[in-house]
């Protein structure tokens, strides 16, 4: 079990650079998610940390220990491919058994290893199968058997559950976490898929264009984002985000929009005028006659108990969660109040989040 | 007729699918099928049969189509013969093998062997080696050209390509000048190079195809797991190209077996294949034609025995990258 850390992690492929400049410390025993969009470099990062690729610049310490040009083989790593990327020509007991028949263990001790590999992930029934006979489910689990079998100091994944059905991949969510924390090793876990992430993750590290936008616990990412892509990026429908010109002055509790004045959380810092951006959740909106932002409804989406209801406002169009008790009539203009304590700024030349009374001090990654 | 159809399309759903053939279909195209099986099987039947006529049935016109067998052809493939007086016959001994009967019966005697075996062999060796020398030299350059980021990898490959859309021959006059400074003319060794090198370029393509269709990830996992690339390469990637590879060799046996232009420029005595050996196989006033024919007929045996042995993955094999699994 390991500490991973990466530093100044820089790759580049002819002209264009995958991955600039990572900086950050994966903590022994973490559950830790790679999050972005595609070619955002998550999944180069983690090659990079597997040995399947070499960095440009920058390093890799594992427990304290450079390995950045050491072979793959040589880094006690295990990683796990979107496509299981089981060996067609062998059954599964064989791909269980594959890397420590690698590391030239005797046969006996191999097929024990394999049975209580097998035993874990409870497949022992399909050990004399053939991978191509097996449901996504069951690839993955033998996938995973293989990856856990010689107990590597750190487990990457590199989106295991992309080619696995919506239902499917819920389960999986459930089994993969409680596989880490039965075996407590280091995980590194790809995905571009925020629930995954969301529900799995200890850290989560958000990625975009090369750059590590934030990283932090699902909850900070979610209540805390520190970029206007981050803010984008996470929740579905994404954060609203209200456009408007102003200056700021620390110890301000209100800004206007237009005509409008809207409370939010003390502001911490000083900006001098410039186009900025109010960020609001979908869940932080009620509709409310008094408000003064005001729109008229263009939709609604029922989700069961709650319905997601689009205004269009003056100031664009916001996306509002309310409950699906709640009656909505297209066309009808609604006042939308705003919980205060949850609003977000963000500067919109940097993206960047401006520093609040609702960050509670946390640092932007 | 057509109300028959008309009526039996409500009761069968099927009758539009466009998955089942219709029953009209599937006779019209077997019907093809079989037409041209015809076509290309009857030649290859002629061969066969030419090859148990004697020399005047052989020749024939109308031709034969019902004849006696024997197997002068075969004898006179594989005997140099002499002419004699009866007289000379009659007094020797009476004949001990069943082909010396037969010689005799035209008032020869057999002379000593001819030199379709040794050509034969020669054909075996330079066939399946370079062959060999082919798919070995193409599954490298295939395997490298698919996995690694090889600089102007585009114009190598279009390089190794163009040297295919030359028809080998125009380089035939270069080629021999160059064999005959370096000796290699007449050897087996020379014909080897030369079909590996006409070869290699199919290979690489054609093995590049397959290469590409394995996902990288089988690698990667092995060498993750404990392998070096080599290890990988073998145990993991070759495994899965085992349909390329087949299907590859067999168009390259195909060419290396079947090449005549360069075999009759550069082989004459001791590296002579069969293509240029079988036409100038003479008998009595002229060609031969029964051993031609018998001589052809063995010829095409060793590369229909490597297809039928290979036949499952070449299936596979020919329809590559039409499939995504």
């Amino acid at each position: 079990m390991a500490q991973i850390r990466i530093e100044n992690l820089r790759k580049s492929f002819d002209q264009f650079t995958a991955v600039q400049g990572s900086n950050f410390t994966i903590d022994d025993g973490t559950f830790f998610a790679m999050l972005g969009p595609s070619g955002c470099g998550k999944t180069t990062t983690l090659r990079m940390i597997a040995g399947l690729e070499l960095p440009t610049e920058g390093k890799i310490l594992l427990d304290g220990e450079d390995v950045t040009f050491r072979r793959a083989a040589a880094r006690d790593i295990a990683f796990v491919f979107q496509l299981f990327a089981l060996y067609p020509h062998m059954n599964v007991a064989d791909n269980i058994g594959f890397p420590l028949k690698c590391q030239g263990m005797r046969r006996r001790e191999v097929r024990q290893q394999v049975q209580e590999t097998a035993r874990l992930l409870r497949i022992e029934h399909l050990l004399s199968s053939k991978t191509s006979k097996l449901s996504g489910g069951d690839r993955q689990r033998v996938a995973l058997g293989r990856a856990m079998v010689r107990r590597p100091k750190a487990f990457l994944m590199d989106e295991p559950l992309g080619a696995l059905d919506a239902e499917f991949r819920h389960l999986m969510c459930g089994e993969l976490r409680d596989l880490h924390d039965r075996i407590g090793a280091t995980t590194v876990y790809v995905t571009h898929d925020q629930l995954e992430a969301m529900s799995m993750a200890d850290q989560i590290a958000v990625m975009n264009k090369g750059c590590i936008e934030q990283i932090g616990s699902p909850q900070e990412i979610y209540d805390r984002p520190a970029s206007m892509f981050v803010a984008d990026f996470i929740g579905s429908p994404p954060m609203n985000f209200l456009r408007f010109e102003g200056g700021l002055r620390s110890g301000d509790r209100a800004i206007a929009i237009h005509d409008a004045r809207i409370a939010i959380p003390e502001i911490r810092e000083d900006r001098a005028s410039a186009p900025l951006a109010l960020g609001i959740r979908p869940e932080h909106i009620r509709f409310t006659d008094a408000a003064p932002v005001r729109g008229a409804v263009f939709g609604a989406e029922y989700l069961g108990t709650t319905q997601i209801v689009t205004v269009d406002t003056a100031h664009g169009r916001v996306a509002a969660r309310l409950p699906s008790s709640a009656p909505v009539r297209i066309g009808e203009t609604v006042g939308l109040e705003f919980h205060s304590e949850r609003l977000a700024l963000f500067d919109v030349g940097s993206g960047l989040a401006i520093r609040t009374a609702n960050e509670g001090g946390a640092r932007h990654g | 007729m057509t109300a028959a159809v008309a009526k039996s399309v409500p009761a069968k759903s099927t009758a539009h699918s466009i998955v089942e053939a219709s029953p009209r279909a599937k006779a019209v195209a077997s019907g093809l099928v079989i037409l041209y099986a015809v076509i290309t099987i009857l030649p290859l039947l002629w061969i066969v049969a030419t090859a148990f006529k004697s020399q005047s049935d052989a020749i024939a016109y109308p031709p034969k189509v019902i004849f006696e067998p024997t197997l002068e052809g075969y004898v006179n493939l594989f005997t140099v013969r002499t002419r004699q007086t009866p007289d000379f016959i009659a007094k020797l001994p009476p004949p001990e093998t069943w082909y010396d009967k037969l010689v005799r019966q035209r008032d020869m005697v057999i002379a000593g062997p001819s030199k379709v075996v040794p050509r034969f062999v020669n054909s075996l060796i330079i066939g399946f080696g370079s062959t060999f020398l082919a798919v070995f030299l193409g599954t490298l350059a295939a395997y490298a050209f698919s996995r690694f980021r090889i600089p102007l990898a585009d114009d190598l490959l279009f390089f190794i390509l163009s040297t295919r859309i030359m028809p080998p021959v125009a380089v035939a006059i270069p080629i021999y000048l160059m064999y005959r400074q370096l000796n290699l003319t007449d050897t087996r060794l020379g014909m080897i190079l030369l079909y590996t090198a006409v070869n290699v370029s199919l290979a690489v393509w054609l093995l590049k195809g397959f290469i590409d269709e394995i996902p990288r990830e089988y690698e990667e996992a092995a060498l993750v797991d404990g392998y070096t690339r080599l290890q990988a390469l073998r145990k993991v990637v070759l495994p899965q190209a085992v349909t390329g590879i087949a299907a590859t060799a067999i168009f390259c046996l195909i060419f290396s077996w079947n090449e005549y232009a360069f075999a009759v420029l550069l082989t004459s005595g001791e590296a002579q294949t069969m293509p240029p050996f079988i036409p100038f196989i003479i008998g009595e006033g002229g060609q031969d034609w029964p051993a031609v024919a018998a001589a052809t007929t063995l010829f095409v045996v060793p590369i229909v025995l490597f297809t039928v042995l290979l036949r499952k993955h070449l299936l596979r094999g020919i329809t590559f990258g039409a499939v995504r699994k």
